[in-house]
């Protein structure tokens, strides 16, 4: 039996209609009009023990009310939910003992007092035996190291130790599931690239099952070997990432340096169905391949015969505009 | 249940521990507390030397009163507010607070009863030193006898615990409007006047008297000044204590009750 099964979940939202301007406010008081968004329509999915899923979407595709329906925080309209067994707005207490979650925009830290002290309100709420919590704390604050910042009041560090932080204020009951709503959010690279890894090793060393949702694509590039694509409340793909690249990354970009002159570019290279120039320069040349139709090598071969080629770098499309081509074929 | 009340006493201490760091405020909350306590009592003086006749309660319990009511102020003053909760609520931070193991109106609870008393902890003090070493008329009394301060400080603490499960109400009123100010304000002026706040109970006209028994905000601020003065006899007070537990025990429920069912249909707001 799988750890998540979500099976035919419907939510709306109904939301008060008002158009700018005083006139449309004072109307407002006496007549509101509502329009309903439908948050949610028939999602499914199931999640295995020990997986990295990330969820994917623009925003208001619904991934935050999937994520709030799965820890509890929302009941559905219809649809069933099971997690661990157990259905996560009728058993709230139970449920949320073996879940962490993150939400990135928001914070479960107190404002004014040292982390360690939000840590200690958080293993009294949780009932954490002692031991297992200075188990849970020791490991926490080595592997993000938080040595040195535990002592700290949240409102003195900076959003990358806080986010650290956070991770280990979701982790210190030693849950099974992790959700993440945008973890990177607004971090620098060197934070990011700390709360993947940081990800990655507790996937992989307590086997703790991770939903993920972010915008950096990056993010999921190197956590997610599975994707869910969501957009206005729809599942529209599920399934890994590479499946994606394959059937979207239908071009690649040749850059090429060389010595010589323009015009014999254009014209060894004209010839090829396929190849576009993008830009051409004394001694540079870009050039976009459609792999449908051209093959690289081929490309590549005409060059170098042609030019007096310096040196050749292939580029795959950046993942950003994949989804990007993605969204705009499910239309979303 | 035992792990939910370590958890309950856990935020209680932090909140205490949080509250007492803001000493600027106490000060400056000092000083304004003066300055009203001083207005209030020369009123008071000016109207009791040309009053005709016996009034329902002496200046010297009066000014016990006032000075009380200056130094405790954070305990039972209705409009001051946890923001932080209201903040919880319109931002949608509240996420947090639902995916923990333990019901949220006990521990909002002891947040909101460790956030008065570390306030008044800082201010009750020194307000109560100095109007003990004031001059005459100004100067604050001991109360009658032993047992007397015992009831005083029992119906006190009582008397917060209703004040907080009134205030508790407020705060999951704004589930459903989404700004604390409506409920807010109405509340509080309705409750300050009715807490004796304004004028102490025993001087408002006898209709207004018997309303102001009928509801619960004078169990947190007229009964236990009025106890502390000797003007309610320490019969009166046990009789007290009584009626503060049942307000207690009906405010609770209906806090607990309200808060279940609006957290069915909660909507958590922000993405």
């Amino acid at each position: 039996m799988p750890e998540i099964e979500v099976e035919g979940l419907y939510k709306r939202f109904k939301v008060a209609k008002r158009s700018a301007g005083l006139g449309q406010a004072v109307k407002s008081l006496f007549h509101r009009e509502y329009r309903i968004i439908e948050a949610l329509n028939n999602v499914s999915f199931s999640i295995e023990s020990g997986e990295i899923v990330g969820y994917i979407g623009p925003n208001g595709a619904g991934k935050s009310t999937t994520i709030k329906i799965m820890s509890g925080i929302l009941v559905p309209d219809e649809g069933k939910c099971c997690i661990m067994g157990r259905i996560p707005w009728k058993e709230r207490v139970a449920h949320v003992k073996n879940i962490g979650v993150v939400f990135g925009q928001r914070s479960q830290l107190w404002w004014d007092v040292p982390v360690i002290d939000s840590f200690e309100l958080l293993r009294d709420i949780y009932a954490i035996p002692q031991k297992e919590y200075l188990e849970n704390l020791d490991l926490l604050v080595s592997t993000l190291e938080l040595q040195n910042i535990i002592n700290i009041p949240v409102r003195q560090l900076s959003l990358g130790q806080r986010m650290r932080c956070e991770l280990a204020a979701s982790l210190l009951h030693g849950p099974k599931i992790l959700f993440l709503d945008e973890p990177t959010i607004g971090l620098d690279a060197v934070s990011k690239i700390a709360v993947r890894q940081f990800i990655k090793r507790i996937n992989r060393e307590k086997n703790i099952t991770v939903i993920l949702t972010t915008h950096d694509m990056n993010d999921i590039e190197a956590l997610a070997s599975r994707i869910l694509l969501i957009g206005k409340g729809r599942i529209l793909y599920d399934g890994d990432l590479d499946y994606i690249r394959n059937c979207f990354s239908t071009h690649k970009t040749i850059t090429v340096n060389f010595r010589g002159n323009k015009p014999q570019v254009d014209t060894c290279v004209a010839g090829i169905s396929g190849v576009n120039v993008i830009s051409c320069s004394e001694e540079r040349i870009l050039l976009d391949v459609d792999t449908r139709t051209a093959r690289v090598t081929d490309v590549i071969t005409i060059l170098s015969a042609n030019l007096d080629v310096i040196d050749i770098s292939i580029d795959s499309q950046p993942i950003d505009e994949l989804i990007v081509k993605l969204y705009r074929e499910y239309d979303i | 249940m035992k792990s939910n009340i370590k958890a309950y006493f856990s935020v209680f201490r932090l909140r205490l521990i949080t509250g007492l760091q803001y000493r600027a405020a106490a000060l400056a909350g000092i000083a304004t507390q003066f300055f009203w306590g001083f207005m209030h009592i020369m009123v008071y003086e000016a109207f009791y030397e040309n009053a005709m006749g016996t009034q329902p309660i002496s200046l010297k319990q009066i000014i016990s009163y006032v000075w009380l009511q200056q130094a405790f102020l954070v305990f039972i003053a209705l409009w001051i507010r946890d923001y932080e909760i209201f903040n919880l609520i319109t931002s949608g931070n509240i996420a947090y607070e639902f995916c923990r193991p333990c019901g949220f109106y006990g521990f909002w609870f002891a947040k909101l009863v460790a956030q008065r008393l570390s306030g008044a902890t800082l201010r009750c003090f020194p307000i109560l030193i100095v109007a003990f070493l004031l001059p005459e008329p100004y100067r604050m009394t001991l109360p009658p006898d032993f047992l007397t301060f015992c009831l005083f400080v029992i119906t006190l603490v009582i008397g917060l615990l209703v004040l907080v499960s009134i205030s508790m109400l407020i705060y999951i009123s704004v589930f459903i409007t989404m700004s604390p100010s409506g409920s807010m304000t109405t509340i509080s002026i309705i409750g300050e006047f009715f807490s004796g706040m304004i004028i102490p109970i025993p001087l408002m006209p006898s209709w207004l008297q018997k309303i102001a028994n009928y509801l619960p905000f004078r169990l947190a601020a007229d009964m236990p000044f009025r106890i502390y003065s000797g003007h309610i006899p320490a019969d009166e007070a046990l009789k007290g204590i009584l009626i503060q537990l049942a307000w207690l025990l009906v405010l609770v429920l209906i806090g607990k009750i309200s808060l279940k069912s609006i957290t069915k249909k909660i909507i958590v707001q922000g993405g």
